[in-house]
């Protein structure tokens, strides 16, 4: 069985909460390796990384160089093909650096590569078994992967749950000398943080979100009267930004903000990864889509198959009734 | 700027239920409504943005058979420049490794000093242009929303990271950029601009031309290979609200002030 790594994503010293989801991935592929954890970057985080890292992994690799200080992927490809014995196993989070990072890692280190990887199922001879999903979530399929020269793994945040066990107490071994020169013709220059806008859907309790089911700019205007007679604000999914009908400091996701609201009710929204990504604190989750098997019926609390443009408008008068009249008395149909 | 863009014709999810045969070793694909992989029509956008400004032409290439010209015609109608289709039976059921060794070759024969790949296609794999950079020793950013040409044969990018944070890069030229959605606003390509492309020939390019790639391609040289698709396991599932739309929203209004959600 080749030997599993684990690249760590950190930011401001403090490890991604995929380095503790990694080891359970591994354990997936053999349960009885422990990974290696490979961090890289500079300075006193650096090390506060590490030193964290101790907890969940029996071996970590630091890897600490000046021009790692900054998120790079084409640098970090450079010195994990220089530690990285042939024929080994790499998991990387699937997420913004991941991607910038494994599909070239792959190839430099002649091994397959399989992204977005939602769940394992061993290995048969030269074959590792892996599940993704296909179409945005509406359709799975189980893959295999053939590690007879090594693979990279890019592993979906969330989807392998971190497994609380005793604390490994590892050891920091430092590669920083074994990596050579790092050289890129690409060159960061900046964070630009993301603009604020004019209300912040991160601080609301109660969001009315709409999703590329909307269909139109102007139909928006239904999830805002929603929200207007629930006191509720509204946010969207990616494809309502990407189509300039909402700003993106309302978008929800793992590229937008990532919110805490008591109830969520998702309007025309399938719920890809990178959607519920931007959903914590376990809010209670309505889902109204015309699609049943749109992914988000599968992490709602509550469904409604129905079409939007028609339902909104209707829970918005009815809304508008129960709150005129105090909530005493129900419309007779 | 001479610059490449590579697509992919996908089944269209906004026009398809997309359902899984009964053996599970593909999709129904029978009545399948295709076409371009959204994010490939911004990549062919911030092509035809940049070569407007410098000069150039613009290129798009895809691997695949017959059928997929149209997709290339339909980004000839935004404004490319050519099409070219890369085909031939031994490019057939290859990995994304495969498919970015086919289209090395290709930009080999060529010279292009950009390539722009959409972010992700239908299998969400983000993984071509990539592999293609690494294949080519090009740099290689992902997940771009912008693109400034600057002086000396250089780019000034920036990537999406999270939180809607930005983060900006100098890449030198000839590089490999995988374009995120929203990044402009694809023209529009109406039926007379299809129409006005119709007959322009599209070169096509097989195993002879590209031979360098045959190592890597074919189901033979796959090192990932989809076994099945099949429906996913019984998860934590909604309880869906049954009744008229009226019944519907009074479950719905009791719920939402249980919960917090109306007062």
């Amino acid at each position: 069985m080749p030997r599993i790594f684990a690249y760590v994503v950190h930011n401001s010293g403090v490890p991604d909460d995929t380095a503790a989801e990694m080891p359970a991935a591994a354990r997936r592929i053999d349960p009885g390796q422990s990974p290696v954890a490979i961090v890289t970057g500079w300075g006193a985080e650096l090390d506060q990384v590490c030193e964290s890292l101790r907890a969940t992994y029996g071996e970590i690799w630091k890897i600490a160089r000046e021009p790692l200080a900054h998120p790079n992927a084409e640098l970090v490809r450079q010195a994990l093909v220089r530690v990285v014995p042939a024929g080994s196993i790499v998991l990387v989070p699937h997420a913004h650096f991941g991607t910038d990072l494994s599909p070239g890692l792959a190839i430099k280190l002649d091994a397959a590569y399989v992204p977005d990887v939602v769940d394992m199922e061993g290995v048969e001879g030269r074959w590792l078994k892996a599940v993704r999903q296909e179409f945005g979530g509406l359709i799975w399929a189980r893959v295999r992967c053939d590690i007879s020269t090594g693979a990279v793994l890019n592993i979906r945040p969330g989807a392998f749950r971190a497994a609380d066990g005793a604390a490994a107490n590892g050891r920091v071994v430092d590669r920083s000398a074994d990596v050579g020169t790092l050289e890129s013709r690409r060159r960061y220059l900046e964070t630009i943080a993301a603009e604020s806008g004019d209300i912040d859907i991160t601080r609301e309790p109660v969001l009315v979100s709409v999703g590329r089911g909307i269909g139109e700019q102007e139909n928006i205007a239904v999830a805002e009267d929603l929200a207007e007679a629930m006191g509720a604000a509204v946010s969207c999914s990616r494809p309502v930004v990407d189509a300039k009908w909402m700003d993106k400091s309302r978008q929800v996701g793992s590229s937008g903000k990532t919110v805490r609201p008591k109830v969520y009710i998702a309007c025309g929204i399938s719920g890809s990864f990178q959607h519920l990504a931007g959903l914590k604190g376990n809010p209670f989750l309505v889902a109204i889509n015309k699609n049943l098997k749109a992914p988000i019926f599968r992490v709602a609390d509550v469904g409604i198959v129905d079409d939007i443009l028609e339902f909104l408008p209707a829970m918005a008068e009815r809304v508008r009734e129960e709150t005129a009249v105090g909530g005493k008395t129900r419309r007779k149909s | 700027m001479d610059i490449l863009v590579c697509a992919k014709r996908v089944p269209d999810t906004a026009e398809n239920e997309i359902e899984i045969k009964a053996d599970g070793a593909d999709i129904e694909r029978d009545d399948l409504v295709y076409s371009v992989n959204e994010a490939d029509n911004y990549a062919v956008e911030a092509a035809l943005q940049i070569a407007a400004c410098t000069g150039g032409k613009v290129t798009v290439v895809t691997v695949g058979g017959e059928e997929d010209e149209e997709i290339l015609r339909r980004e000839m109608a935004m404004g490319a420049n050519g099409g070219v289709l890369l085909t031939d039976d031994a490019f057939r059921d290859s990995d994304g490794r495969g498919i970015a060794a086919v289209l090395k070759a290709f930009v080999e024969t060529g010279h292009y000093d950009l390539i722009l790949t959409g972010v992700q296609a239908d299998d969400g794999c983000a993984q071509v242009g990539g592999m293609l950079a690494a294949m080519l020793d090009y740099p290689f950013a992902s997940l771009v929303t912008s693109i400034e040409v600057v002086e000396g044969g250089k780019l000034k990018i920036a990537r999406e990271v999270e939180g809607g944070n930005k983060e900006i890069h100098a890449i030198d030229l000839p590089c490999v950029l995988s374009i995120q959605t929203g990044i402009n606003e694809p023209r529009y390509v109406g039926m007379r601009g299809i129409r006005q492309v119709a007959s322009i020939p599209i070169p096509r390019l097989g195993a002879p031309d590209l031979a360098c790639a045959l190592a890597m391609t074919g189901k033979g040289n796959a090192k990932v290979q989809r076994s099945r698709y099949f429906t996913p396991p019984a998860g934590k599932a909604a309880e869906i609200l049954e009744g008229s739309r009226d019944e519907v929203i009074e479950k719905l209004i009791d719920l939402l002030k249980a919960k917090g959600g109306l007062n």
